[in-house]
This record gives C-alpha cells, sequence and structure tokens, in this order.
C-alpha cells in the first residue's frame, strides 16, 4: 500500500473528512514566553520588509539584506523564514511546503516556530485556505489567488553563478544587463547534449529585464510565474539576499526560437494514488524493481483523492 | 563531441563569405552597412590615399587620452615622458601611462602604434576598448551617436553596448579575449548572442561562415580553443571580434607570440578582411614589419607620449624624432 506524506498507510481513514478549514489543524504546542512577535525584532523586521518592497520594485533584482540568525540553519530555509516571519500577523494562515509536501522535517519545524512565536497565526495545509504559502522547491498545483503570498526558500539567488564566480562581476553583468555568457552557456548545452540539460531552476528573465534564479522549482512549475495573480517572494538566508516577483509580472524562461522551453513530461503517467493527469509527479519504487509516479504536491494529492472517494461514497450509496 | 550537426556550407573556404555578415536577422545594430559600398572593391589597396575616402568621415576621433595610475598632481605631466625617459612623476610617483593621445582613425583605414614596453600603446587600445577607464580625454566613434558624444561619457550599459556591437578587441593572449573552457564556436556565438540571435541553428551558421573565414576547420567548431595552437586561437579572437560587424577592430599585439610563418598567415588574413569588410583597425605592434604591412599610418609611443605620427612610409623612410630613428635602424641593422 502507498504511504502518503504525511505518514498515514491508510488511504481511507484521513481522507473521508479533509482538512478543508484552518481549524482543522490544531495548534501543537503554545506559545514561546520571552520572544518577541514573530521571534525576529521589530527593527529586523523592517529592514526585512524593506528589501522586500526594493525587490518588488525592481522585479527580478537581488536586494542585499541583513540576515539573522535564527533557531535553524542557514541553508535550511532561513530567507523564506526570515521574509515570513516579518509579514504573518494575527489573522494569518499559514502553509509551510517542502519539496511538495507539508510533513517533511523542515516544514514541520518552521511551521512550529511561527505558530509559537506569533499568536494569533493558524497553519494549514489546505492550499487555499492559507494566506501566506512558504515553500521549497515547489508552487502548489492549486492555481493561487491574488490574496495568497508565495515566499520561496532559496539556496542560490544568483543565477550567473555558474557561468561567473565574481560576486562584483555578477553584480556589472546584472548592471549592464550584460547576459551573454548566460546565453553561451546554454548555447554549449545544446551543442553539447542536444538540448536544454537543466531541470531544477531554470533562468528565467523577468519584467523582460534581470535575469533570475526562481529557486530550485522544476521546469514544471517556471511558467506558473508568469503573469501570476500573486506576488512571488524568495529568500536567500544563507546568500543574504532577497528578490520578487510582483503581480503579473512576464517571467520567461531563456530559451532558444529553435529550441524552445518545455516542461518536464511523464511519458502519460499518471499518479498512483489519485490519479491525477496533470501535475508534477515523482517516482516510487515499488518490491518489484519498477516504480510508481505519484504527485510531489500533497496537498492536491490528498485533496483529489479525498474528493474522488467521496464520489465514490455517493455512487456507491 | 558535438550533438548537432556542422553547418556543411563552410568548409574552411577562406574567401567564400564576403556576405556572411548579412546572413542572419536584421538586427539594429549592426552599423558597417553605410561603409560597404565604398570598400567592398577589391581594388582598393591597402594602401590607399587618405583622399579617396576622406568623405566617409572618421570612423574614430580620440583626443587627450591620458591615463594615470595614482593620485595625480599639477606636475604629473610636466616631469614625465620622453625628454626625462620616464612615466614616474617625479613629484608624486604617479604613473603616467599615456597622455595626450590625440588622432583620427578614417573609416576602413588602419593606424598603427608602435613604441617599446611600457610606452602606452596597450594602454590607449584598451581604454578605447572600455577595459581601463581613461584619466581624461575624448572618443569619438562615427557609429556611436553620430560621432556627437564621447563614448567616454557613456553609461556602462551604453559602454557594454559599443564594446558589443562596434568595436572589437584582439587581444595579445588567446586567454583574455577567448573563454578556453567553451567551445570556439561558443566563443563566437557569445556576440551574436550578446546582440540577441536566439536561433540557434543561424548562430552556427555564422560563426562557422567567421571561422571558415579565418581558417580555422569547421569541424573543430565544437573543441575547445585550450587546445588549439596559439595561431588558431588567434584566428578564433579575430572571429569573435568580426561577429557582429563591428566598424573599427582593434589588435592588440596579435602576432607577437607566433612564429614567423604563423605570423605571415595571420596578418594575410588580416589584410583580406580590411580589404573585404571595410573595417577600421588600431594595430598595436612593437613590431615595425606588421605595421608597414597593415598600416597607412602610424603613431609611434614613447614613455606614455606620441613622439611621431604622420604616413608609415615617411615614418619608416625619414624618421624626425631620436626615438623614431633608433627604433628604425634597429631593424634596418
Amino acid at each position: 500500500m502507498l504511504t502518503t506524506s504525511n505518514g498515514t498507510s491508510d488511504l481511507h481513514a484521513p481522507f473521508a473528512e479533509a482538512p478543508a478549514s484552518p481549524e482543522a489543524l490544531p495548534a501543537e504546542v503554545g506559545t514561546l514566553e520571552g520572544y518577541n512577535y514573530g521571534f525576529l525584532d521589530e527593527l529586523s523586521k523592517k529592514a526585512v520588509r524593506r528589501a522586500l518592497l526594493k525587490g518588488v520594485a525592481i522585479p527580478g533584482y537581488q536586494v542585499p539584506f541583513g540576515s539573522r540568525e535564527l533557531p535553524i540553519a542557514r541553508g535550511w530555509g532561513t530567507g523564506g523564514l526570515q521574509i515570513t516571519l516579518s509579514l504573518v500577523g494575527p489573522g494569518d494562515v499559514l502553509k509551510v511546503i517542502d519539496q511538495g509536501a507539508d510533513e517533511g522535517v523542515n516544514a514541520v519545524n518552521i511551521r512550529r516556530l511561527v505558530e509559537r512565536t506569533s499568536p494569533g497565526v493558524a497553519t494549514t495545509l489546505d492550499t487555499g485556505a492559507a494566506t501566506i504559502i512558504q515553500t521549497r522547491h515547489r508552487i502548489p498545483e492549486l492555481p493561487l489567488r491574488d490574496d495568497q503570498l508565495l515566499v520561496l526558500q532559496v539556496p542560490q539567488p544568483e543565477p550567473l553563478r555558474n557561468v561567473e564566480w565574481r560576486e562584483a562581476e555578477t553584480r556589472r553583468m546584472h548592471a549592464e544587463a550584460d547576459y551573454s555568457r548566460m546565453w553561451v552557456a546554454l548555447y554549449e548545452d545544446v551543442v553539447q547534449n542536444g538540448r536544454v540539460t537543466k531541470y531544477a531552476g531554470y533562468p528565467v528573465l523577468v519584467n523582460g529585464r534581470h535575469v533570475m534564479a526562481p529557486s530550485p522549482i522544476p521546469k514544471w512549475d517556471v511558467p506558473k510565474l508568469h503573469m501570476a495573480p500573486y506576488l512571488s517572494l524568495f529568500g536567500a538566508g544563507r546568500e543574504k539576499r532577497i528578490y520578487a516577483v510582483p503581480p503579473l509580472t512576464s517571467v520567461v524562461p531563456l530559451s532558444f526560437d529553435d529550441y524552445p522551453f518545455a516542461v518536464e513530461s511523464f511519458g502519460g503517467a499518471t499518479c498512483a494514488r489519485c490519479g491525477s493527469p496533470k501535475t508534477y509527479l515523482v517516482s516510487l519504487p515499488d518490491q518489484q524493481g519498477g516504480g510508481v509516479y505519484i504527485c510531489s504536491d500533497s496537498n492536491w494529492c490528498d485533496t483529489t483523492l479525498a474528493a474522488s472517494l467521496a464520489a465514490h461514497g455517493e455512487a456507491c450509496r | 563531441m558535438s550533438a548537432l550537426p556542422t553547418p556543411a556550407a563552410q568548409n574552411g573556404h577562406a574567401h567564400a563569405h564576403p556576405q556572411a555578415r548579412d546572413a542572419g536577422p536584421d538586427h539594429p545594430h549592426d552599423h558597417t552597412h553605410g561603409d560597404d559600398d565604398e570598400h567592398a572593391h577589391p581594388a582598393i589597396a591597402v594602401h590607399a590615399p587618405l583622399a579617396a575616402t576622406a568623405e566617409a568621415g572618421p570612423a574614430m576621433r580620440v583626443a587627450g587620452l591620458t591615463k594615470l595610475y595614482g593620485r595625480g598632481c599639477p606636475d604629473c605631466i610636466a616631469t614625465t615622458g620622453p625628454d626625462v625617459e620616464t612615466n614616474a612623476c617625479a613629484a608624486c610617483g604617479t604613473l603616467v601611462a599615456c597622455a595626450n593621445v590625440s588622432f583620427q582613425l578614417q573609416a576602413g583605414h588602419t593606424i598603427g602604434i608602435v613604441g617599446e614596453s611600457g610606452s602606452g600603446k596597450t594602454t590607449v587600445l584598451r581604454a578605447l576598448y572600455g577595459d581601463v577607464t581613461p584619466t581624461a580625454g575624448t572618443a569619438h566613434l562615427a557609429a556611436y551617436r553620430d560621432g556627437q558624444r564621447s563614448i567616454f561619457e557613456a553609461s556602462s550599459a551604453e559602454r557594454r553596448r559599443i564594446r558589443n556591437f562596434t568595436l572589437g578587441m584582439v587581444y595579445q593572449h588567446a586567454w583574455e579575449g577567448l573563454n578556453l573552457r567553451i567551445s570556439a564556436g561558443g566563443n563566437v556565438a557569445e556576440r551574436l548572442l550578446a546582440a540577441e540571435w536566439r536561433r540557434i541553428g543561424q548562430i552556427r551558421e555564422r560563426a562557422a561562415g567567421l571561422l571558415g573565414r579565418m581558417e580555422v576547420p569547421v569541424a573543430w567548431m565544437d573543441d575547445f580553443p585550450a587546445y588549439f595552437s596559439g595561431g588558431m586561437q588567434q584566428r578564433v579572437q579575430i572571429a569573435k571580434a568580426l561577429a557582429n560587424g563591428p566598424s573599427v577592430v582593434l589588435l592588440d599585439e596579435m602576432t607577437s607570440g607566433l612564429d614567423v610563418s604563423v605570423q605571415a598567415g595571420v596578418l594575410d588574413l588580416i589584410q583580406e578582411i580590411q580589404r573585404d569588410e571595410g573595417v577600421a583597425m588600431v594595430v598595436v605592434s612593437h613590431d615595425l614589419g606588421v605595421v608597414r604591412l597593415l598600416c597607412e599610418r602610424t603613431m609611434v609611443m614613447k614613455n606614455g607620449r606620441v613622439v611621431e605620427a604622420g604616413l608609415t612610409d615617411q615614418i619608416l623612410e625619414d624618421p624626425h624624432h631620436p626615438y623614431t630613428q633608433l627604433l628604425v635602424s634597429s631593424i634596418n641593422a
């Protein structure tokens, strides 16, 4: 039997009542005493917000910010977390995703930290119910609305790092929109391999001006950023950079006219668990040495499965 | 090994593609078209009389180009130069790399800069290309705002465009001008990609044409220049410099590291390009033979100053300045 990402092995029991409302996820722990609201001090939160405003004003431009110490290690989502902590307030509903799943250790701990230090903030697994969605390496399958915020954790904010290791030089390249070396790297890839082989973190041109690393989301998620109705915020805690894609901004993957950009293909496979035909799938090896595909987005998978089970139940009744 | 076929049309024929520049998509930055008609005719000799093309106007006008390394003081210019045989200011120690260098370059013509090591030749070239920020002076390019504004006043983004579209540079060392870890074709493609060519097929066709023109075997297009001989690397550099049809190409000692027979081959190619494409060139060399072969006009530099300038033949036959006399006698001896 397939195991869901949140550790339940019984397909039926947890989905008979899908957790649709934020209240369905009770606070696991109490509030910690002695910490400022949102863990960070007010000045730090203000600095992050200022960086965010600048990032929104110049789509795709990496704004340096003073990344603070947090009770999780740099490189484990501290950039996204600082954005989230600076933006949450009473009434917000937070969802945290780790590679599509809500129940990754990291996602659980981030959720718990926000919950403990920010009274009045509820958490949820439900994509549709969240007001802030902090995510690592995926954008939810459910199309987001303009009243939702997407916060992405970024390990390497500099898309030019692979072609130029000097920070001063990459800044000059961004300033002069001198991206020919990025293009040469793509050209070389096509010449050597017959196609662009980059999958995660495919470089994009934002608002026709800045080349941006969309964080290591799969190619599948890149088109979702184009003219999206919602605000996307990117935080790199270790690299101390914040950038943003405002709503209704063009986000175009770098590609050649005769070698166009294409998302991943799964050869017509559907999710083995919920049956969704058009989602980003991850492979799950089986006992026989073969494998099946299931949705990477656990909430989408759960919701679809619950809906189909409910429909099945209706039919049986 | 390349996953793509090499364009078959260009198989290394040196003269096959005089029109290759027009093969790509129309891009608005190709500044050379205006001059083509005048210089396309092969009958125009390399040493064409200056009057024949004077109406085309100067492709480049440089005035008072000065570069100081150091804080500078009012005595810097007075206490340095060929008369005192030093580049270092006696008062403040500032290094005067070059001072008050002025010249005009007619469209399609070639000017040579000769001088010993440290005379400031390369600094002039690097300042024009944008590798070095000059301390003072102006440089007007016909292709930049009709020569109404000095390129040194351009914003850094504009400067980048000038560098990518209007100028070409061939460095003394191939590793300065080429990325040796990307293919020869990729190096040429870099300039085309900067000019927003976005079709791999077209880019490869144009790169193959340029490399073939430079007598680089087209089969080597996807190999790394790190494995090429010095002469072959210089040919790739020239192909790269010519990729976007620049109006002025700057050549910095491009044959110094090559043996004599390879030198001759590369110089032949440069002469051909000069004749066919009507590109204006600034040739920096310490080798008077190179200058005699390529340049109608020559400037002699010493200790950061131009000590003599004029027609190459005149300078070589009848040198006035003592340093030039020494230079000329040293090769005739």
